[in-house]
């Protein structure tokens, strides 16, 4: 385990700028989830971690030293990719034991066969040993996916999506699996992610990306409570922030042009008359859809609420949040 | 009445489809058995009239396929008599064996030019495959199309500046310049199908080898290859029918050492009149290492007729 850190990177793949000079510190032992929509950069930054990619510009530096021209192999990392992880051709013991029989590492078979079977026990998958990789279930194959990572101690975990193609219980265990081993073997991981739970939950520190260039760092609190901007506070946040004009509701500061309001920053009962157009019940929390002067804004209700379409409800702004004409924070 | 599902086939098509396929087996396994059957026909059966289906087999045309002889007297075969089993065949006919022919030669070097430059066209197509699927190579397009346009003719139309060539280069009758004919033309088929094979292999496996320790040629030889299996396998097996079988450039190009089956096995019809069955017994022969190669690595080869469609 190491720190990791890129300074000043930038990778453009013909007219795309995939990543413009990103700078990004890793501390040992940290778990940084990268956030951004398709397109961002998120999986070209792991890969120029992982030396897939040569960047154009900017360093590379892991556990102090410049990786910026090593391979793939000397570099010291793992990867859990989003599809394709396992070798088709291999069992599920063979695929284990692949990254430790490499020639940089040349483990004893004995400590193979050790450690290959702590992974396997802690991701459950011990029963499954000897099937073919392909003979197992999704959420199988990712969790040996996963195990080819932990059975070696690397330098930092890069992981991409790893639990996008799984069913949502699955996934929902598989996280906290996946945090747990992250805290007892104080492994330093960095994972790509557009799920907010996913990103919520696991880091202890979030980036953002928008176009290939990192936009904020901080703690998941930070990004949630104190966004730099629109694009930052649109990324987290079920049901989505609602964004709005910001003379929609008194007491803008000067130079707002938007005002984003979360379910929690809108105050029922009192302001300006909302109409309600929708209840929806999710059984754990119930959306109000409303409309304010022909915009909509959607919000949390009382679980058991007995407001029913067309009734109306006074609402207003609490510690909203409020961005200028480019989206930038101001208040 | 029971329910019928649209992908699986009715009884009768299945029925149907049997008979199809047995019938279609029939038909071109005949001459196939019938060549076989020949190889074990006395010369007086091979060519009597209605032919004979029950016939009492005899090694005769596998003596004569393996050996030259001379025609004896009644006198020399009293004093020579008969010692083994294909001495007394010989000799029922009044001949002795004067030595062996050169039948065993011939069909070792066509299993030395056959092998080697199927050897060597896999080896070649593989690397060159790889290298097309996986890394930039400038005017790619044109070097594929060009590779490809070998083949726009029949081989056989390049004869002559092939004639000129070996000779000048003192390839003419030699093994290497046989398995360097044979790997040229195969080639442009080895790299366009192994490029299909190594193509659907998606990359992200040889990437996470990577990352796991591996070099890129290891990861080449631990992933790639055990993945492109089936292609290679069937890809041998093309370019091992087409080396085996080649008979115009093998007539040309050879005569006394590096000859082939192809060229020699006319050559027995000639040898003590028309000797159909020793013909037989060489081309029954002759079918068996292509036979063997390909039940050997059939397993692949079913896979491979589907193009790699169904592996992903």
């Amino acid at each position: 385990m190491a720190e990791v850190a890129l300074r000043g990177v930038s990778k453009r793949f013909g007219a795309v700028e995939a990543v413009a000079d990103l700078s990004l510190t890793i501390a040992h032992g940290e778990f940084v989830v990268l956030l951004g929509p398709t397109g961002a950069g998120k999986t070209t930054t792991l890969r120029l971690i992982a030396g897939l990619e040569r960047p154009d510009r900017g360093m590379i530096a892991i556990d102090g030293r410049d990786a910026t021209h090593e391979t793939p192999a000397e570099r010291d990392v793992t990867m859990v990719f989003q599809h394709y992880s396992l070798y088709p051709h291999m069992t599920v013991r063979e695929n284990l034991a692949f990254p430790l029989r490499s020639p940089v590492l040349r483990t004893p078979e004995e400590t193979i066969r050790t450690r290959v079977h702590q992974v396997a026990e802690t991701l459950q998958i011990a029963h499954k040993l000897d099937n073919r990789a392909t003979a197992l279930s999704g959420g199988e194959m990712q969790r040996v996916a996963i195990g080819r990572a932990l059975v070696r101690n690397p330098a930092i975990h890069l992981m991409d999506e790893p639990l996008s193609s799984l069913d949502a219980k699955l996934r929902a265990d598989l996280r906290v699996e996946l945090k747990r081993i992250q805290a007892d073997l104080g492994a330093t991981i960095l994972y790509v992610t557009h799920d907010q739970i996913e990103a919520m939950t696991m880091a202890t520190r979030i980036g953002v990306l928008d176009a290939g260039r990192l936009v904020q760092v901080g703690s998941p609190r930070e990004i949630y409570e104190n966004p730099v901007s629109l694009y930052v506070a649109g990324r987290l946040g079920q049901p989505r922030i609602n964004t709005l004009p910001a003379d929609l509701f008194p007491g803008a500061p000067a130079g707002a042009a938007t005002i984003a309001l979360r379910p929690e920053h809108v105050r029922q009962g009192s302001g300006r008359p909302a109409r309600v157009e929708r209840v929806e019940r999710l059984g754990d929390q119930t959306r109000l859809h409303l409309t304010l002067d022909g915009h909509a804004i959607v919000t949390l209700a009382e679980v058991h609420t007995d407001l029913e379409p067309g009734d109306t409800l006074p609402v207003e702004p609490q510690n909203a949040l409020y961005f200028d004409a480019t989206g930038a924070r101001i208040a | 009445m029971s329910g019928y599902s649209i992908t699986e086939p009715s009884r009768r098509t299945k029925w149907l489809a049997g008979v199809l396929v047995a019938a279609y087996a029939v038909i071109t396994l005949i001459p196939l058995l019938w060549i076989i059957a020949t190889g074990f026909k006395s010369n007086t059966d091979a060519i009597a009239y209605p032919p004979k289906v029950v016939f009492t087999p005899t090694l005769e045309g596998y003596v004569n396929l393996f050996t030259v002889q001379n025609r004896a007297t009644p006198a020399q075969l009293a004093e020579n008599p008969p010692e083994t089993w294909y001495d007394r065949i010989v000799a029922d006919r009044g001949m002795v064996i004067s030595g062996p022919s050169r039948f065993g030669e011939r069909f070792i070097n066509s299993v030395i030019i056959g092998f080697g430059s199927t050897f060597l066209s896999v080896l070649l197509g593989t690397l060159a495959a790889y290298a097309f699927s996986r890394y930039r190579v400038p005017l790619k397009d044109d070097l594929l199309f060009f590779i490809l346009s070998t083949r726009m003719m029949p081989p056989i139309a390049v004869a002559i500046p092939i004639f000129l060539m070996f000779r000048w280069a003192g390839l003419s009758d030699t093994h290497a310049g046989m398995i360097l004919l044979y790997t040229a033309v195969n080639l442009s088929l080895a790299v366009w199908l192994l490029k299909g094979f190594i193509d659907e292999i998606p990359r992200e496996y040889e990437e996470a080898a990577l990352i796991d320790g591996y070099t890129r040629f290891q990861a080449f030889v631990k992933i790639v290859l055990p993945q492109a299996a089936t292609g290679i396998a069937s890809t041998a097996i093309f370019c091992l029918i087409f080396a085996w079988n080649e008979y115009a450039f093998a007539v040309l190009l050879t005569s006394g050492t590096a000859q082939t089956a192809p060229p020699f096995i006319p050559t027995i019809i000639g040898v003590g009149g028309r000797d159909w069955p020793a013909v037989a017994a060489g081309a029954t022969l002759f079918l068996v290492p292509v036979m063997v190669f390909t039940i050997l690595l059939r397993r692949h080869l079913l896979r491979g007729i589907t193009f790699g469609a169904v592996r992903k």
